[in-house]
């Protein structure tokens, strides 16, 4: 494979508290390659939002420290300061947010919020910017485009508003487009279209997406490779047919069991994994899935590395032999569907 | 717009009916007050008094008092006060009010910069030991009585320091810019400054609160994430966005200030304007002054208010009709 566009290498990201440090990240490590859709997994609070807005270095908090290297194209951008930083952002790497409803300035237009990032990074003329606009806006389906550029956010529906988050996120063509939660404030329908939209960019465009998510049915539909975060680590790595064929580590196998399934026996109810994720300021020792995890044994006490186990490229860091893996498995994720053998 | 203005020119209205009905009230049922005894001086004989009475009118009903009071402000303008039946009431308004609007004009431009270098310094420099300094210092401003304040200056530039530092300032009082532009700003200089401490002091609180909460909303991490460079995220996204708390404040202070609010600036600094006038009229419970006065006030309150409105929309567009 080709050298990746964006390396991420033992992210580790802690804040400072009044109660102690909290590891937000602890040691995360992923590749984005040219073109892919690299899904990233977790529940809220497993660092997968904080390990992408460090990567753009959009954390501001004075209490936050970061450890490790993200290097894009081959540049550091840990090592970068403010101002070079700020040529990447919105340039080489476009974002776009969770909730739509407030991430457009109420004050401006959303043409004129367009084109401040298209000749922020370009030196074009504000007619050449303001066609681009229109452009980008017709690109990503709002209709009447040339009218619409003149409107203000809150004249925007919330699926409305997405699209022109995206369009400001692709406006100067970046390499990487990363996705944090771009669906979750939406509604169901308006989620398909989101998702289609930025499918569609991709394969226009050739950006590659990070699409972060706690949505399995998202990274089902959308992601090449997936990432499943737990506890500010990464737990298991592969490609989309990896992890939803041949899930390696008990927690993804949890999150898998607790979907509610069309094409199997409707279960009596939804399997949930017991318990509570860690506090991330007092992590256990060993495994931090450990003390949720049903098939606990004495090496789970030492923290178990991501690693390739089965000689693929799927990754996981889960001390259980592939063999112990594969008689579990069916057992956790369809437990109705054992219990119901004679 | 049309029936904005329409709606406003007759809330005014209804705003000006009731103060000046209760202001008037307020008077006639103060005990002790009786304007024919101010007039007549000592031990007056009681058909003097009747006299006095009936040359002012006051033997008549209060309503048909009230009516002649506002006929002679509104359509004659020749109400003369009751303390110096010389002077007409509405002209001396008028003629005081350039001293008022030249205070409240100066000290404002002082205090909008002041303000917001103070707020964007405080909130730029959170967390570090320069913040809490800034706003311990801007809470003094507060704090700060504008008679004690406006003394001491005076104490300082007019007296101990007069004839040295200080020997370029005029005494106390106001020159009209057309007399002469100089005296005009030498002596409004420590009016503007003591007038404006109040609201520097406030409004740098008000404007760190509020760029803080500001900081903090997704749209300016977007702003970050767009690449713009910091100036311009604070400048053109959180400084923007604040102004909005800030205008509807500063609309409605400067129109209270205007309206004659600056009354201690004034009578500190013997400054004729409108203040000045109130606080005379006052002491000498002058009524057709104190009313003349007071419709003044209401009409630039009213009028901030409304021009509030119009400015509110003009930096909220969601505020806008459509």
């Amino acid at each position: 494979m080709a050298s990746p566009l964006l390396e991420i290498r033992d992210l580790k990201v802690s804040f400072r508290t009044e109660d102690g440090i909290v590891r937000a990240v602890d040691g995360v490590s992923c590749s984005l390659y040219e073109g892919e859709t690299l899904g990233i997994v977790g529940e809220s609070g497993s660092g997968k939002s904080v390990t992408m807005m460090s990567v753009m270095r959009l954390i501001t908090d004075p209490n936050a420290q970061f450890e490790g290297e993200v290097i894009y194209k081959g540049t550091n951008l840990m090592n970068l300061s403010q101002d070079q930083i700020r040529s990447i952002r919105g340039a080489g790497i476009g974002m776009i947010f969770q909730d739509p409803m407030t991430s457009l300035n109420p004050v401006y237009k959303v043409g004129w919020q367009i084109e401040e990032q298209i000749r922020e990074h370009e030196h074009v003329s504000r007619q050449a910017a303001r066609d681009r606009a229109v452009e980008l806006l017709t690109a990503v389906g709002i209709p009447n485009a040339r009218e619409r550029v003149d409107a203000y956010p809150h004249q925007f529906s919330g699926g409305m508003r997405q699209r022109v988050m995206i369009a400001m996120a692709v406006s100067c063509n970046p390499d990487v487009l990363i996705a944090d939660e771009p669906t979750t404030a939406l509604d169901v329908t308006i989620q398909a279209q989101i998702l289609a939209l930025i499918k569609k960019l991709r394969q226009d465009f050739g950006t590659a997406v990070v699409l972060i998510t706690h949505d399995m049915g998202v990274v089902a539909d959308m992601a090449d490779r997936i990432a499943v975060m737990y506890a500010g680590r990464i737990i298991e790595q592969g490609t989309q047919r990896d992890l939803f064929y041949d899930p390696q580590h008990p927690y993804t196998w949890g999150l898998l069991g607790s979907i509610a399934r069309l094409d199997r026996p409707r279960p009596r109810r939804l399997a949930a994994i017991p318990g509570l994720p860690p506090s991330l300021m007092r992590l256990p020792v060993g495994c931090a899935f450990g003390e949720r995890c049903a098939h606990r044994f004495e090496r789970c006490s030492e923290l178990p590395l991501l690693l390739d186990r089965s000689g693929t490229s799927h990754l996981d860091a889960c001390h259980l032999s592939p063999q112990q893996k594969k008689d579990l498995r069916d057992r956790t994720i369809h437990p109705e569907l054992v219990e119901e053998r004679p | 717009m049309l029936t904005f203005i329409v709606r406003r020119t007759l809330w005014t209205a209804v705003v000006m009916f009731v103060i000046t009905v209760l202001v008037f009230i307020i008077f006639f049922k103060t005990p002790g007050v009786d304007p024919a005894r101010a007039i007549a001086g000592r031990n007056p004989s009681p058909q003097v008094l009747a006299e006095i009475r009936a040359q002012l009118g006051l033997n008549r009903p209060l309503y048909v008092q009230y009516g002649v009071m506002m006929k002679k402000i509104f359509i004659t303008r020749d109400l003369v006060s009751y303390s110096n039946q010389g002077t007409k009431v509405v002209q001396e308004i008028f003629a005081a009010a350039p001293a008022t609007l030249s205070l409240v004009f100066g000290a404002a431009l002082i205090w909008i910069v002041m303000a917001i270098v103070m707020g964007v310094a405080a909130a730029r420099l959170r967390g570090r030991i320069y913040d809490p300094i800034l706003m311990v210092i801007a809470l003094i401003g507060v704090s700060a009585p504008v008679f004690w304040v406006g003394q001491v200056i005076n104490l300082i530039t007019q007296g101990s320091l007069h004839s040295n530092v200080f020997r370029w300032l005029p005494p106390l009082g106001y020159t009209s810019f057309t007399t002469s532009p100089v005296l005009w700003f030498e002596g409004l200089i420590f009016p503007w400054i003591t007038l404006s401490i109040l609201y520097i002091g406030f409004y740098a609180r008000v404007l760190r609160a509020n760029l803080l909460e500001i900081q903090n909303e997704d749209y300016i991490r977007t702003a970050r994430a767009k690449g713009l460079s910091e100036r311009r995220v604070l400048v053109r996204h959180t400084l923007r966005t604040s102004m909005i708390t800030f205008v509807s404040l500063f609309g409605l202070d400067f129109g209270a200030l205007v309206g004659g609010g600056a009354i201690l600036t004034e009578v500190v600094f013997g400054i004729h304007g409108v203040g000045f006038l109130t606080y005379e009229s006052l002491t000498n419970l002058d009524l057709p002054t104190i009313i003349a006065v007071v419709i003044y006030g209401a009409f630039f309150i009213v009028l901030a208010n409304a021009l509030v409105d119009i400015g509110y929309a003009w930096i909220d567009p969601r505020v806008r009709p459509t």
